[in-house]
């Protein structure tokens, strides 16, 4: 008997140390990209040549001359503070507006709010594809009003109300007590008072999910920006990456440089938030 | 909330949000159903009614069905890669291992980073590294750019999709796996189930929510697949590798065939509606309590 166990234990450790090299050589193939990335980006393109491997033997060195050149060729801080502005403006904008109609919705049962509810369940399966011709047709056509970032910062709201509202949905239904807010409202608060000061903190959990997934869609985004911004000031990162490609796809170490400079920010804000992000992603999306 | 000032309430909370939904997707969306009947090319001021003609443009534009065509193998070879390694890591992951936490962040770091420059890093790795390889080793495999070679290309489209979509799926799978009751994987243990057995009576039928999920998230991602079809092959060489997505992209803006592009992205978007509705109700059936 006591035989047996000692067995099973050894064959136990065996199956996770076998299960470990398994993970780690894995896990090296997927790093593999970044690896490349970061290395040839201090290199000079006649070293990535000869080889993309190496950082030895390089005959012209190491050096951070590259960055310096795509930090400028990208105009990296323009685009990173258009990048910024646009994504800060939208999360803001559609957490807080999602909060208020979801509250809306679930404290007002009306043909209204029920038919919007249902609408917006239905129209999560509507891909961005089947909508861009005909947004592009009315807002560039008849109103007339693309490049602008306000422009940009509305659609995002626009798209991603459906999802936000129907999380708050299911999280102020299940989670919010109405005797709180009928405490509120014998201590004489206003609804706006009510929601402000006492249902919005409560939703945090929720506010927190919806805040990095819609901030990680939106920085991202390359579709809907290059459809409504094209004035060169205004690009955002993924647009401005796009047409320093374009230019420079054949100086292979100031290209590296730049795609690193362009990861950098989320990458060090995910080395910080790792927690909390990927938290928000399992829960936005197993709901 | 039920107060005299129901009008004010509506006008503070619900309109607004309200509003940026219904001008930025539904009012397009019928709006570009109203388009399909038109004969718009983008510029001009007045759009004829032209009853189904862009449809029937839209049935004689082969290139369009045979891009369909491929999207379908891409996301029938994607759906299941990811799902399987996915599923496979989450396992491994969930083993008792040292170091979980960092290896599940490290595989969804694709995810954090968006398409267009996901595609250009692998485009460096197709074009150089890889063709280095093959020159030093003498690998035929890797010799030419895979990205030149039609095949190829579009082999390594679906390699880059499911480098990506994988770091994501393990996630919701090893919160499957973690959710997994002690109790009935002993007591299956004790039964004497093990490996196979185990694996497809015990821990599939109770994973099969989260293979729900997972399955509706890939199929809807592999389908609409553009940033890095875009930035990694732009559907060359020689359009072999334009997916359904880009195809309508292209021919609305390039080729300023709105009508048709528009007839093209609402069959695209039935298409893939009919496809993720059924996957869903097959595999919910499947789903049972522990």
């Amino acid at each position: 008997m006591m035989n047996q166990t000692q067995v099973g234990g050894t064959k136990a450790k065996a199956a996770r140390a076998l299960a470990m090299a398994g993970l780690i050589i894995i896990f090296i193939a997927y790093m593999f990209p970044f690896l490349m990335v970061v290395i040839n980006s201090l290199k000079q393109k006649r070293d990535i040549i000869k080889s993309p491997f190496s950082w030895l033997y390089t005959i012209k060195g190491l050096s951070f001359d590259n960055f310096v050149k795509a930090f400028t060729q990208m105009d990296f801080l323009n685009a990173f503070k258009n990048s910024l502005i646009v994504t800060c403006c939208a999360t803001v904008l559609v957490t807080l507006l999602a909060a208020m109609l979801a509250y809306y919705i679930v404290r007002n049962k009306n043909v209204i709010s029920g038919a919007t509810f249902a609408l917006m369940v239905a129209s999560m399966i509507i891909p961005f594809q089947a909508i861009m011709i005909p947004l592009v047709s009315i807002y560039g056509g008849t109103l007339n009003v693309l490049n602008h970032r306000i422009t940009l910062i509305f659609m995002h709201t626009g798209f991603s109300m459906a999802m936000s509202v129907f999380m708050f949905h299911g999280f102020i239904k299940g989670n919010v007590p109405i005797a709180l807010e009928e405490a509120a409202y014998l201590e004489g608060c206003t609804h706006t008072q009510t929601f402000f000061k006492i249902v919005l903190p409560l939703l945090k959990p929720t506010i927190s999910t919806m805040v990095i997934l819609n901030s990680l869609a939106f920085w991202n985004d390359f579709l809907l920006p290059s459809l409504v911004l094209t004035d060169k000031k205004l690009l955002t990162l993924p647009l401005s990456t796009y047409s320093f490609y374009g230019t420079y796809s054949a100086d292979y170490g100031t290209i590296m440089a730049g795609l690193l400079l362009c990861v950098l920010p989320i990458l060090i804000l995910y080395v910080v938030l790792q927690k909390q992000i990927i938290g928000g992603v399992v829960a936005g999306a197993v709901k | 909330m039920e107060s005299k000032n129901k009008g004010k309430d509506f006008c503070i909370f619900a309109l607004p949000g309200m509003f940026c939904f219904f001008a930025v997707v539904i009012v397009p969306f019928l709006y570009g159903v109203y388009l399909t009947f038109t004969d718009w090319n983008g510029v001009a001021r007045d759009k004829n009614f032209i009853g189904f003609t862009n449809f029937i443009s839209v049935v004689q534009d082969k290139l369009f069905w045979s891009s369909l065509l491929l999207t379908f193998k891409y996301v029938i070879v994607v759906v299941i890669l990811v799902n399987v390694i996915a599923f496979a890591i989450a396992y491994l992951l969930t083993r008792g291992i040292k170091g979980q936490n960092f290896f599940r962040a490290g595989f969804f770091t694709p995810n954090l980073i968006g398409g267009i420059v996901l595609g250009y890093i692998w485009q460096f790795v197709f074009s150089r590294v890889f063709v280095n390889i093959g020159e030093s080793t003498g690998w035929n495999l890797f010799e030419i750019s895979w990205l030149s070679d039609p095949s190829k290309a579009f082999a390594a489209l679906v390699m880059v999709s499911v480098w990506q979509l994988s770091g994501y799926m393990i996630l919701i799978y090893v919160a499957g796996f973690m959710g997994l009751s002690e109790d009935v994987m002993e007591a299956a243990s004790i039964d004497g189930a093990t490996g196979w057995a185990k694996l497809k009576n015990i821990i599939m039928p109770l994973m099969m929510s989260s293979i729900t999920i997972c399955l509706f998230l890939t199929l809807s991602r592999a389908f609409m697949v553009y940033d890095v079809n875009l930035s990694l092959t732009s559907g060359g060489p020689y359009g072999t590798t334009e997916m359904a997505a880009m195809h309508v992209y292209e021919k609305a803006f390039t080729s300023r065939q709105f009508g048709v592009g528009q007839a093209e992205a609402l069959i695209l978007f039935i298409v893939v509606a009919c496809i993720s509705g059924l996957q869903v109700y097959l595999t919910k059936k499947q789903e049972v309590e522990a």
